[in-house]
Protein backbone atom coordinates (compact mmCIF):
# COMPACT_ATOMS: atom_id res chain seq x y z
CA UNK A 1 0.00 0.00 0.00
CA UNK A 2 2.93 2.98 -1.55
CA UNK A 3 0.64 5.68 -1.90
CA UNK A 4 3.89 7.90 -1.81
CA UNK A 5 5.50 8.79 -5.21
CA UNK A 6 9.72 8.27 -4.55
CA UNK A 7 10.44 10.18 -7.19
CA UNK A 8 9.32 13.97 -8.01
CA UNK A 9 10.21 16.70 -10.40
CA UNK A 10 8.73 19.55 -9.34
CA UNK A 11 9.33 23.44 -9.17
CA UNK A 12 10.43 25.08 -5.87
CA UNK A 13 8.26 27.91 -4.11
CA UNK A 14 10.58 29.46 -1.62
CA UNK A 15 10.41 31.27 1.37
CA UNK A 16 12.00 32.22 4.40
CA UNK A 17 12.51 30.95 8.25
CA UNK A 18 10.17 30.55 11.24
CA UNK A 19 6.93 29.82 8.85
CA UNK A 20 5.00 29.61 11.46
CA UNK A 21 1.69 28.02 11.63
CA UNK A 22 -0.92 30.81 11.89
CA UNK A 23 0.69 31.84 8.26
CA UNK A 24 0.54 28.51 7.13
CA UNK A 25 -3.14 28.35 7.86
CA UNK A 26 -4.65 31.19 10.40
CA UNK A 27 -6.42 29.49 13.15
CA UNK A 28 -9.60 30.92 11.70
CA UNK A 29 -9.83 28.78 9.21
CA UNK A 30 -8.90 25.67 10.83
CA UNK A 31 -11.81 24.65 12.42
CA UNK A 32 -13.45 22.29 9.69
CA UNK A 33 -12.83 18.87 8.47
CA UNK A 34 -13.21 19.98 4.80
CA UNK A 35 -10.07 20.44 3.17
CA UNK A 36 -10.62 22.63 0.49
CA UNK A 37 -11.26 25.49 2.84
CA UNK A 38 -7.42 24.67 4.03
CA UNK A 39 -6.28 24.74 0.41
CA UNK A 40 -8.51 28.01 0.22
CA UNK A 41 -6.54 29.91 2.35
CA UNK A 42 -3.07 28.13 2.83
CA UNK A 43 -0.20 30.96 3.24
CA UNK A 44 -2.43 33.44 2.72
CA UNK A 45 -0.83 35.89 5.18
CA UNK A 46 2.68 35.27 4.06
CA UNK A 47 1.92 35.23 0.73
CA UNK A 48 -1.47 35.92 -0.81
CA UNK A 49 -0.75 35.06 -4.04
CA UNK A 50 0.18 31.32 -3.22
CA UNK A 51 -2.56 29.54 -3.82
CA UNK A 52 -2.99 30.73 -7.45
CA UNK A 53 0.49 29.75 -8.59
CA UNK A 54 0.72 26.58 -6.83
CA UNK A 55 0.83 23.34 -9.23
CA UNK A 56 -0.29 20.05 -8.14
CA UNK A 57 3.32 18.42 -7.57
CA UNK A 58 4.86 21.75 -6.63
CA UNK A 59 7.69 21.58 -3.60
CA UNK A 60 7.66 23.75 -1.00
CA UNK A 61 10.94 25.40 0.70
CA UNK A 62 11.71 27.02 3.32
CA UNK A 63 14.36 27.98 5.78
CA UNK A 64 14.63 27.33 9.59
CA UNK A 65 11.96 25.90 11.78
CA UNK A 66 9.19 26.01 9.14
CA UNK A 67 5.67 24.88 11.07
CA UNK A 68 6.62 26.46 14.69
CA UNK A 69 4.02 27.38 16.57
CA UNK A 70 0.26 25.58 16.79
CA UNK A 71 -0.29 21.29 16.61
CA UNK A 72 -3.07 22.24 14.32
CA UNK A 73 -2.30 19.19 11.63
CA UNK A 74 -4.32 21.21 9.36
CA UNK A 75 -1.45 23.30 8.64
CA UNK A 76 0.05 20.45 6.65
CA UNK A 77 -3.05 19.13 5.54
CA UNK A 78 -3.61 22.67 3.28
CA UNK A 79 -0.32 22.29 2.07
CA UNK A 80 -1.01 18.68 0.86
CA UNK A 81 -4.55 20.03 -0.29
CA UNK A 82 -3.37 22.70 -2.67
CA UNK A 83 -0.72 20.11 -4.74
CA UNK A 84 2.37 20.20 -2.41
CA UNK A 85 4.25 17.19 -3.02
CA UNK A 86 7.04 17.70 -0.51
CA UNK A 87 8.39 20.22 1.88
CA UNK A 88 11.95 20.93 1.83
CA UNK A 89 13.79 23.30 4.69
CA UNK A 90 16.63 23.96 6.68
CA UNK A 91 14.55 22.27 9.35
CA UNK A 92 11.49 21.65 11.04
CA UNK A 93 9.43 22.19 14.16
CA UNK A 94 8.77 19.11 15.91
CA UNK A 95 4.87 19.03 15.89
CA UNK A 96 4.83 20.12 11.88
CA UNK A 97 7.40 17.84 11.17
CA UNK A 98 5.67 14.50 12.83
CA UNK A 99 2.23 16.26 11.62
CA UNK A 100 3.72 16.14 7.99
CA UNK A 101 4.40 12.57 8.09
CA UNK A 102 1.44 11.26 10.02
CA UNK A 103 -0.68 12.65 7.01
CA UNK A 104 1.82 11.45 4.00
CA UNK A 105 3.33 14.12 3.28
CA UNK A 106 6.91 14.22 3.17
CA UNK A 107 9.22 16.63 4.69
CA UNK A 108 12.84 16.73 4.15
CA UNK A 109 15.47 18.34 6.04
CA UNK A 110 18.75 19.56 4.31
CA UNK A 111 20.01 22.27 6.41
CA UNK A 112 22.68 23.87 4.04
CA UNK A 113 20.40 24.24 1.29
CA UNK A 114 20.70 27.33 -1.32
CA UNK A 115 17.39 26.18 -3.18
CA UNK A 116 16.23 29.44 -4.87
CA UNK A 117 12.95 30.31 -6.34
CA UNK A 118 11.40 28.59 -9.29
CA UNK A 119 14.20 26.11 -9.15
CA UNK A 120 13.43 22.59 -10.37
CA UNK A 121 14.20 19.94 -8.26
CA UNK A 122 14.62 16.26 -9.07
CA UNK A 123 13.84 14.58 -5.50
CA UNK A 124 14.64 10.68 -4.47
CA UNK A 125 12.30 10.02 -1.49
CA UNK A 126 13.48 6.60 -1.31
CA UNK A 127 17.42 8.05 -1.05
CA UNK A 128 16.49 11.54 0.50
CA UNK A 129 18.77 12.72 -2.13
CA UNK A 130 18.00 16.02 -3.81
CA UNK A 131 19.03 17.62 -7.05
CA UNK A 132 18.64 21.13 -7.54
CA UNK A 133 18.77 21.17 -11.73
CA UNK A 134 18.41 24.74 -11.76
CA UNK A 135 21.62 25.39 -9.42
CA UNK A 136 23.61 21.56 -10.69
CA UNK A 137 23.88 21.12 -7.18
CA UNK A 138 23.30 17.84 -5.06
CA UNK A 139 21.82 17.88 -1.82
CA UNK A 140 21.12 14.71 0.81
CA UNK A 141 18.23 15.13 2.99
CA UNK A 142 18.63 14.00 7.11
CA UNK A 143 17.68 10.40 7.18
CA UNK A 144 14.26 9.88 8.99
CA UNK A 145 14.42 7.61 11.90
CA UNK A 146 13.05 4.12 10.59
CA UNK A 147 9.63 4.38 11.86
CA UNK A 148 8.94 7.44 10.06
CA UNK A 149 9.82 5.75 6.98
CA UNK A 150 7.44 3.24 7.85
CA UNK A 151 4.68 5.30 8.42
CA UNK A 152 5.39 7.59 4.96
CA UNK A 153 5.76 4.81 2.93
CA UNK A 154 1.86 3.22 4.29
CA UNK A 155 0.90 6.90 3.10
CA UNK A 156 0.98 8.11 7.12
CA UNK A 157 -0.53 6.98 10.43
CA UNK A 158 -4.24 6.21 9.59
CA UNK A 159 -2.67 3.51 7.15
CA UNK A 160 0.26 2.68 9.62
CA UNK A 161 -2.20 1.44 12.10
CA UNK A 162 -5.09 0.18 10.40
CA UNK A 163 -2.54 -2.48 8.56
CA UNK A 164 -0.63 -3.07 12.07
CA UNK A 165 -3.02 -2.36 14.82
CA UNK A 166 -0.34 -0.78 16.71
CA UNK A 167 2.91 0.62 17.15
CA UNK A 168 6.14 -1.11 16.66
CA UNK A 169 10.10 -0.98 16.13
CA UNK A 170 10.59 -3.76 14.52
CA UNK A 171 8.44 -3.02 11.07
CA UNK B 1 25.56 7.24 33.88
CA UNK B 2 22.87 10.09 35.20
CA UNK B 3 19.87 10.72 33.75
CA UNK B 4 17.82 14.16 32.94
CA UNK B 5 14.27 14.31 34.39
CA UNK B 6 12.70 13.26 30.65
CA UNK B 7 15.24 10.17 30.52
CA UNK B 8 14.00 9.13 34.08
CA UNK B 9 10.33 9.47 33.57
CA UNK B 10 10.61 7.83 30.09
CA UNK B 11 12.58 5.06 31.45
CA UNK B 12 10.10 4.40 34.11
CA UNK B 13 7.50 4.04 31.39
CA UNK B 14 9.19 1.80 29.33
CA UNK B 15 10.72 -0.76 31.96
CA UNK B 16 14.55 -0.16 30.88
CA UNK B 17 16.69 2.63 31.63
CA UNK B 18 17.14 4.96 28.59
CA UNK B 19 18.86 7.49 27.41
CA UNK B 20 18.61 10.94 24.78
CA UNK B 21 18.50 9.70 21.31
CA UNK B 22 16.43 6.06 21.44
CA UNK B 23 13.94 5.86 20.33
CA UNK B 24 11.55 4.32 22.49
CA UNK B 25 7.29 3.51 22.37
CA UNK B 26 5.76 4.17 25.66
CA UNK B 27 2.63 3.58 27.54
CA UNK B 28 1.12 7.56 28.27
CA UNK B 29 -1.25 8.66 31.05
CA UNK B 30 -3.42 10.79 29.86
CA UNK B 31 -4.55 11.89 26.43
CA UNK B 32 -6.42 14.91 25.12
CA UNK B 33 -7.86 17.29 22.51
CA UNK B 34 -9.22 20.56 22.00
CA UNK B 35 -12.04 21.30 19.59
CA UNK B 36 -9.01 22.36 16.68
CA UNK B 37 -7.65 19.43 16.96
CA UNK B 38 -10.45 16.96 18.54
CA UNK B 39 -12.93 16.65 15.48
CA UNK B 40 -9.67 15.69 13.10
CA UNK B 41 -8.87 12.92 16.06
CA UNK B 42 -11.96 11.67 15.90
CA UNK B 43 -12.05 11.36 12.26
CA UNK B 44 -8.28 9.77 12.07
CA UNK B 45 -9.62 7.63 15.16
CA UNK B 46 -12.75 5.89 12.89
CA UNK B 47 -9.87 5.31 9.77
CA UNK B 48 -7.33 3.87 11.64
CA UNK B 49 -9.81 0.98 12.97
CA UNK B 50 -10.43 2.44 16.58
CA UNK B 51 -13.36 1.06 17.83
CA UNK B 52 -12.22 2.54 22.00
CA UNK B 53 -10.38 4.39 23.50
CA UNK B 54 -7.61 2.71 25.66
CA UNK B 55 -8.74 3.96 29.04
CA UNK B 56 -12.26 6.44 29.17
CA UNK B 57 -10.82 7.62 32.06
CA UNK B 58 -7.28 8.95 31.07
CA UNK B 59 -8.44 10.63 27.99
CA UNK B 60 -10.45 13.60 27.78
CA UNK B 61 -12.03 16.51 25.28
CA UNK B 62 -12.33 19.76 25.92
CA UNK B 63 -14.38 22.36 23.61
CA UNK B 64 -12.17 25.65 24.46
CA UNK B 65 -10.94 27.30 21.48
CA UNK B 66 -13.95 28.63 19.84
CA UNK B 67 -16.51 28.15 22.84
CA UNK B 68 -19.35 28.71 23.00
CA UNK B 69 -19.33 28.17 19.33
CA UNK B 70 -19.48 31.01 16.59
CA UNK B 71 -20.85 29.59 13.92
CA UNK B 72 -23.31 26.79 12.15
CA UNK B 73 -19.79 25.00 10.76
CA UNK B 74 -18.36 24.79 14.65
CA UNK B 75 -21.49 23.78 16.24
CA UNK B 76 -21.83 21.12 14.43
CA UNK B 77 -17.73 20.31 14.92
CA UNK B 78 -18.87 20.38 18.69
CA UNK B 79 -21.44 18.13 18.00
CA UNK B 80 -19.20 15.31 16.95
CA UNK B 81 -17.24 15.84 20.17
CA UNK B 82 -19.76 15.90 22.08
CA UNK B 83 -21.11 12.59 20.72
CA UNK B 84 -17.77 10.78 20.62
CA UNK B 85 -17.09 11.55 24.38
CA UNK B 86 -20.60 9.74 24.89
CA UNK B 87 -20.11 6.98 22.43
CA UNK B 88 -17.08 6.56 24.33
CA UNK B 89 -17.78 6.94 27.72
CA UNK B 90 -15.07 9.58 28.80
CA UNK B 91 -15.45 13.21 29.64
CA UNK B 92 -16.04 16.10 27.33
CA UNK B 93 -15.31 19.28 29.40
CA UNK B 94 -17.79 21.97 28.33
CA UNK B 95 -18.09 25.51 26.95
CA UNK B 96 -16.69 27.50 29.92
CA UNK B 97 -15.46 24.89 31.93
CA UNK B 98 -11.97 25.69 30.57
CA UNK B 99 -8.94 25.85 28.66
CA UNK B 100 -7.72 22.50 28.14
CA UNK B 101 -4.47 22.91 30.02
CA UNK B 102 -5.95 24.55 33.44
CA UNK B 103 -8.57 21.73 33.57
CA UNK B 104 -6.20 18.86 32.84
CA UNK B 105 -4.07 20.03 36.48
CA UNK B 106 -7.51 21.42 38.39
CA UNK B 107 -8.78 17.71 37.24
CA UNK B 108 -5.66 15.37 37.84
CA UNK B 109 -5.93 14.21 34.45
CA UNK B 110 -1.86 14.79 34.44
CA UNK B 111 0.03 14.13 37.77
CA UNK B 112 4.17 14.60 38.88
CA UNK B 113 6.02 11.41 36.72
CA UNK B 114 3.45 10.83 33.86
CA UNK B 115 3.96 10.82 30.39
CA UNK B 116 0.71 12.84 28.84
CA UNK B 117 0.14 13.55 25.58
CA UNK B 118 -1.77 16.33 23.99
CA UNK B 119 -3.15 17.33 20.70
CA UNK B 120 -1.96 21.32 21.58
CA UNK B 121 1.28 22.63 21.13
CA UNK B 122 0.87 24.03 24.73
CA UNK B 123 0.53 20.53 26.13
CA UNK B 124 4.25 20.64 27.76
CA UNK B 125 2.58 23.41 30.16
CA UNK B 126 2.49 19.90 32.45
CA UNK B 127 6.07 20.29 33.24
CA UNK B 128 4.76 22.58 36.28
CA UNK B 129 3.81 19.24 37.06
CA UNK B 130 7.20 17.51 37.16
CA UNK B 131 5.00 15.62 34.30
CA UNK B 132 6.92 14.99 30.44
CA UNK B 133 3.99 16.57 28.59
CA UNK B 134 4.48 16.79 24.55
CA UNK B 135 2.03 18.35 22.15
CA UNK B 136 1.49 16.68 18.95
CA UNK B 137 -1.13 16.53 16.42
CA UNK B 138 -4.79 15.06 15.57
CA UNK B 139 -3.51 11.87 14.00
CA UNK B 140 -0.76 10.69 16.62
CA UNK B 141 -3.46 12.07 19.34
CA UNK B 142 -5.98 9.48 17.73
CA UNK B 143 -3.05 6.68 17.25
CA UNK B 144 -2.59 7.23 21.38
CA UNK B 145 -6.39 7.52 22.24
CA UNK B 146 -6.37 3.86 20.49
CA UNK B 147 -3.05 2.12 21.67
CA UNK B 148 -2.36 3.74 24.81
CA UNK B 149 0.95 4.56 23.28
CA UNK B 150 3.18 7.22 21.81
CA UNK B 151 6.73 6.77 19.74
CA UNK B 152 9.06 9.36 20.49
CA UNK B 153 12.88 9.80 20.65
CA UNK B 154 14.34 10.59 24.05
CA UNK B 155 15.05 14.27 23.64
CA UNK B 156 18.63 15.50 24.75
CA UNK B 157 17.85 18.04 27.50
CA UNK B 158 18.93 21.72 28.00
CA UNK B 159 19.14 22.88 31.23
CA UNK B 160 17.82 26.49 31.80
CA UNK B 161 19.35 27.69 35.80
CA UNK B 162 18.45 30.98 36.70
CA UNK B 163 19.80 32.49 40.32
CA UNK B 164 18.64 35.10 42.11
CA UNK B 165 15.28 36.01 43.07
CA UNK B 166 12.34 37.99 41.36
CA UNK B 167 11.86 41.69 42.38
CA UNK B 168 9.01 42.75 43.49
CA UNK B 169 6.50 43.59 40.63
CA UNK B 170 8.19 41.22 38.22
CA UNK B 171 6.66 38.04 37.78
CA UNK B 172 7.20 34.03 35.98
CA UNK B 173 5.67 35.42 32.62
CA UNK B 174 8.70 38.24 32.54
CA UNK B 175 10.86 36.11 33.78
CA UNK B 176 9.71 33.09 30.04
CA UNK B 177 9.61 35.81 28.26
CA UNK B 178 13.43 36.73 28.70
CA UNK B 179 13.90 33.37 28.51
CA UNK B 180 12.74 32.74 25.19
CA UNK B 181 14.09 35.92 24.24
CA UNK B 182 17.63 34.10 24.98
CA UNK B 183 16.86 30.91 24.12
CA UNK B 184 15.10 31.80 20.65
CA UNK B 185 11.90 29.96 19.08
CA UNK B 186 14.34 27.44 17.66
CA UNK B 187 16.69 27.16 20.10
CA UNK B 188 15.11 23.55 21.88
CA UNK B 189 13.65 21.92 19.10
CA UNK B 190 13.59 18.35 19.74
CA UNK B 191 14.46 19.13 23.05
CA UNK B 192 13.68 18.92 26.51
CA UNK B 193 14.08 21.91 29.03
CA UNK B 194 14.56 21.69 32.59
CA UNK B 195 14.12 24.94 34.59
CA UNK B 196 15.98 24.80 37.81
CA UNK B 197 17.56 27.08 40.25
CA UNK B 198 16.25 29.52 42.74
CA UNK B 199 14.20 32.32 40.45
CA UNK B 200 11.83 29.07 39.84
CA UNK B 201 12.03 27.34 44.00
CA UNK B 202 9.47 29.75 45.58
CA UNK B 203 7.08 29.85 42.25
CA UNK B 204 3.12 28.65 42.63
CA UNK B 205 1.72 25.88 40.75
CA UNK B 206 0.42 29.04 38.73
CA UNK B 207 3.33 30.06 37.90
CA UNK B 208 5.23 27.19 37.25
CA UNK B 209 2.43 26.54 34.36
CA UNK B 210 3.19 30.07 32.65
CA UNK B 211 7.18 28.63 32.98
CA UNK B 212 6.47 25.40 31.09
CA UNK B 213 3.93 27.02 28.74
CA UNK B 214 5.91 28.93 26.78
CA UNK B 215 8.56 25.84 26.72
CA UNK B 216 6.94 25.71 23.25
CA UNK B 217 8.08 29.08 22.27
CA UNK B 218 11.22 27.62 22.28
CA UNK B 219 10.26 24.91 19.94
CA UNK B 220 11.26 22.01 22.81
CA UNK B 221 9.26 19.08 22.69
CA UNK B 222 8.40 19.49 26.56
CA UNK B 223 9.32 21.88 29.20
CA UNK B 224 9.73 20.80 32.86
CA UNK B 225 10.23 22.68 35.76
CA UNK B 226 12.71 21.47 38.65
CA UNK B 227 10.32 20.34 41.72
CA UNK B 228 12.19 21.81 44.15
CA UNK B 229 9.20 24.55 46.03
CA UNK B 230 6.26 22.53 44.00
CA UNK B 231 3.63 22.46 46.49
CA UNK B 232 0.39 20.40 45.26
CA UNK B 233 -2.70 19.27 47.68
CA UNK B 234 -2.08 15.63 47.11
CA UNK B 235 1.38 13.61 47.82
CA UNK B 236 4.06 12.72 45.03
CA UNK B 237 7.17 11.16 44.52
CA UNK B 238 9.54 14.09 42.97
CA UNK B 239 11.85 13.03 39.80
CA UNK B 240 14.83 15.29 40.28
CA UNK B 241 17.91 15.04 37.70
CA UNK B 242 20.92 12.99 38.75
CA UNK B 243 24.15 15.23 39.37
CA UNK B 244 25.74 13.68 36.55
CA UNK B 245 22.91 13.97 34.16
CA UNK B 246 23.93 14.92 30.56
CA UNK B 247 22.92 18.19 28.80
CA UNK B 248 23.33 19.15 26.00
CA UNK B 249 23.50 22.89 26.74
CA UNK B 250 23.44 25.06 30.10
CA UNK B 251 22.38 28.52 30.44
CA UNK B 252 22.98 30.37 33.59
CA UNK B 253 20.93 33.61 33.89
CA UNK B 254 21.02 36.09 37.29
CA UNK B 255 18.17 36.97 36.93
CA UNK B 256 17.47 38.85 40.26
CA UNK B 257 18.07 42.38 38.74
CA UNK B 258 14.82 41.27 35.68
CA UNK B 259 13.20 43.77 34.64
CA UNK B 260 9.33 43.60 32.97
CA UNK B 261 10.06 41.79 29.76
CA UNK B 262 7.67 42.78 26.63
CA UNK B 263 7.81 40.64 23.41
CA UNK B 264 7.00 42.94 20.33
CA UNK B 265 5.47 41.96 16.83
CA UNK B 266 5.70 39.32 15.49
CA UNK B 267 7.41 36.39 17.07
CA UNK B 268 7.82 35.68 20.63
CA UNK B 269 11.06 35.80 20.97
CA UNK B 270 11.46 39.27 19.87
CA UNK B 271 12.05 40.30 23.61
CA UNK B 272 12.92 43.43 25.39
CA UNK B 273 13.03 45.21 28.48
CA UNK B 274 9.26 47.48 29.11
CA UNK B 275 11.24 50.44 28.55
CA UNK B 276 12.03 50.30 25.19
CA UNK B 277 8.55 49.87 24.63
CA UNK B 278 6.88 52.58 27.13
CA UNK B 279 4.83 55.23 25.79
CA UNK B 280 3.14 52.63 22.72
CA UNK B 281 -0.32 53.03 22.11
CA UNK B 282 -2.50 50.51 22.85
CA UNK B 283 -5.97 50.13 21.64
CA UNK B 284 -6.95 46.46 23.27
CA UNK B 285 -5.90 44.46 26.78
CA UNK B 286 -6.04 41.34 26.80
CA UNK B 287 -5.70 38.88 29.85
CA UNK B 288 -6.11 35.27 29.75
CA UNK B 289 -5.31 32.19 28.37
CA UNK B 290 -3.40 28.60 29.40
CA UNK B 291 -0.15 30.99 29.78
CA UNK B 292 -1.75 33.66 32.25
CA UNK B 293 -5.74 33.28 32.98
CA UNK B 294 -5.42 31.97 36.02
CA UNK B 295 -6.36 33.64 39.77
CA UNK B 296 -3.06 34.78 40.57
CA UNK B 297 -2.87 36.87 36.92
CA UNK B 298 -6.46 38.19 37.20
CA UNK B 299 -5.37 39.06 41.17
CA UNK B 300 -2.38 41.08 39.78
CA UNK B 301 -4.33 42.96 37.59
CA UNK B 302 -6.95 43.57 39.83
CA UNK B 303 -4.25 45.10 42.21
CA UNK B 304 -3.47 47.33 39.77
CA UNK B 305 -6.69 48.44 38.39
CA UNK B 306 -8.52 48.52 41.95
CA UNK B 307 -10.69 51.87 42.09
CA UNK B 308 -9.51 53.03 38.64
CA UNK B 309 -11.07 53.13 35.18
CA UNK B 310 -9.12 51.95 31.91
CA UNK B 311 -8.22 54.41 29.29
CA UNK B 312 -11.26 55.47 27.31
CA UNK B 313 -9.79 54.42 24.23
CA UNK B 314 -8.97 51.29 25.19
CA UNK B 315 -11.01 48.01 25.17
CA UNK B 316 -9.87 45.29 27.89
CA UNK B 317 -11.12 41.37 27.74
CA UNK B 318 -10.77 38.65 30.40
CA UNK B 319 -10.99 35.14 30.34
CA UNK B 320 -11.09 33.38 32.90
CA UNK B 321 -8.13 29.78 32.40
CA UNK B 322 -11.18 28.36 33.84
CA UNK B 323 -14.67 28.24 35.67
CA UNK B 324 -13.12 27.16 38.58
CA UNK B 325 -10.76 30.02 38.61
CA UNK B 326 -13.92 32.43 37.43
CA UNK B 327 -15.21 31.56 40.66
CA UNK B 328 -11.90 32.07 42.63
CA UNK B 329 -11.97 35.37 41.24
CA UNK B 330 -15.43 36.48 41.84
CA UNK B 331 -15.13 35.02 44.90
CA UNK B 332 -11.99 36.91 46.49
CA UNK B 333 -13.68 40.35 44.51
CA UNK B 334 -10.75 40.57 41.83
CA UNK B 335 -13.58 40.06 39.24
CA UNK B 336 -16.07 43.04 40.04
CA UNK B 337 -13.02 44.92 40.60
CA UNK B 338 -11.70 44.15 36.70
CA UNK B 339 -15.40 44.98 35.89
CA UNK B 340 -16.14 47.98 37.55
CA UNK B 341 -12.53 49.11 35.84
CA UNK B 342 -14.25 48.62 32.87
CA UNK B 343 -13.17 45.08 31.64
CA UNK B 344 -15.42 43.12 29.67
CA UNK B 345 -15.98 39.54 30.95
CA UNK B 346 -15.65 36.49 28.64
CA UNK B 347 -16.19 33.07 28.86
CA UNK B 348 -13.74 30.62 30.26
CA UNK B 349 -11.45 29.08 27.60
CA UNK B 350 -9.11 30.22 25.01
CA UNK B 351 -10.87 33.40 24.06
CA UNK B 352 -9.40 35.96 20.92
CA UNK B 353 -5.58 34.19 21.57
CA UNK B 354 -6.53 31.95 18.59
CA UNK B 355 -8.35 34.65 16.37
CA UNK B 356 -11.64 32.43 16.19
CA UNK B 357 -13.97 34.84 17.94
CA UNK B 358 -14.70 36.96 21.01
CA UNK B 359 -12.53 39.86 19.98
CA UNK B 360 -10.78 40.23 16.61
CA UNK B 361 -8.62 43.49 16.55
CA UNK B 362 -9.13 45.89 13.75
CA UNK B 363 -6.48 46.98 11.48
CA UNK B 364 -3.59 48.89 12.54
CA UNK B 365 -4.91 48.51 15.84
CA UNK B 366 -2.33 47.35 18.69
CA UNK B 367 -3.05 45.11 21.48
CA UNK B 368 -1.29 44.25 24.44
CA UNK B 369 -1.53 40.80 25.32
CA UNK B 370 -0.76 37.69 28.16
CA UNK B 371 -0.93 35.10 25.91
CA UNK B 372 1.92 32.90 24.44
CA UNK B 373 2.06 33.86 20.58
CA UNK B 374 2.39 37.28 18.58
CA UNK B 375 2.67 35.34 15.00
CA UNK B 376 1.23 37.88 12.37
CA UNK B 377 -2.37 37.46 12.06
CA UNK B 378 -2.54 35.00 15.34
CA UNK B 379 -5.51 37.01 16.91
CA UNK B 380 -7.63 36.86 13.81
CA UNK B 381 -6.24 39.92 12.03
CA UNK B 382 -2.93 40.06 10.16
CA UNK B 383 -2.78 44.03 9.96
CA UNK B 384 -2.79 44.27 13.63
CA UNK B 385 -0.19 43.96 15.79
CA UNK B 386 0.11 42.28 19.10
CA UNK B 387 2.94 43.13 22.41
CA UNK B 388 2.97 40.34 25.33
CA UNK B 389 3.55 41.22 28.35
CA UNK B 390 2.84 40.35 31.97
CA UNK B 391 -0.74 40.24 33.66
CA UNK B 392 0.50 43.06 35.14
CA UNK B 393 1.95 44.81 32.51
CA UNK B 394 -1.64 44.56 30.56
CA UNK B 395 -3.29 46.22 33.54
CA UNK B 396 -1.02 49.13 33.43
CA UNK B 397 -1.22 49.65 29.96
CA UNK B 398 -4.93 49.61 29.84
CA UNK B 399 -4.82 51.72 32.74
CA UNK B 400 -2.58 53.75 30.60
CA UNK B 401 -3.65 53.69 26.71
CA UNK B 402 -0.12 52.84 26.56
CA UNK B 403 2.75 50.15 27.30
CA UNK B 404 3.37 50.76 30.78
CA UNK B 405 5.94 49.17 33.41
CA UNK B 406 3.31 48.09 36.35
CA UNK B 407 5.71 48.27 39.03
CA UNK B 408 5.12 52.04 39.43
CA UNK B 409 1.64 50.80 40.25
CA UNK B 410 2.62 47.48 42.19
CA UNK B 411 5.40 49.10 44.76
Amino acid sequence: MNEVQTTIKANAHVYGDHIDTDRIIPGKYTKTLDLSTLADHVLEDLDPNFNKIVRQGDVLVAGINFGCGSSREQAPLALKQAGVSVVIAKDFARIFFRNAINIGLPVLEIIDHKIQKGAELHIDLETGIVEDLSAKVTYTATKLPAIMITILNEGGLVNYLAKYGNYSLEV
Amino acid sequence: MGQTISEKIISNHVGRKVYAGELVISDVDGAMASDTTGPLTIKAFHEMGGKKVFDPDKCALIIDHAAPSPNERIANLHKMMRDFAKEQGMRLFEIGEGICHQVMVENAYVKPGDIFIGADSHTPTYGALNAFACGVGSTDLAATMMTGKIWLKVPQTIQINCSGKLQEGVTAKDLILFLVGKVTVSGATYQAIEFTGEAFEGLSLASRMTIANMSSEMGAKTGIVHPKGLKLDYGFDAITPDEDADYIKTFDFDVSGLEPQVSAPESPDNVHNISNYEGTKINYAFIGTCCNGRLEDLDIAAEILKGKKIHPDVRMVIAPASQSVLLDAIGNGSMATLIEAGASLITSGCGPCVGTHQGVPADGEVVISAANRNFRGRMGNPNSNIYLGAPSTVAASALAGCITNPKKYLL
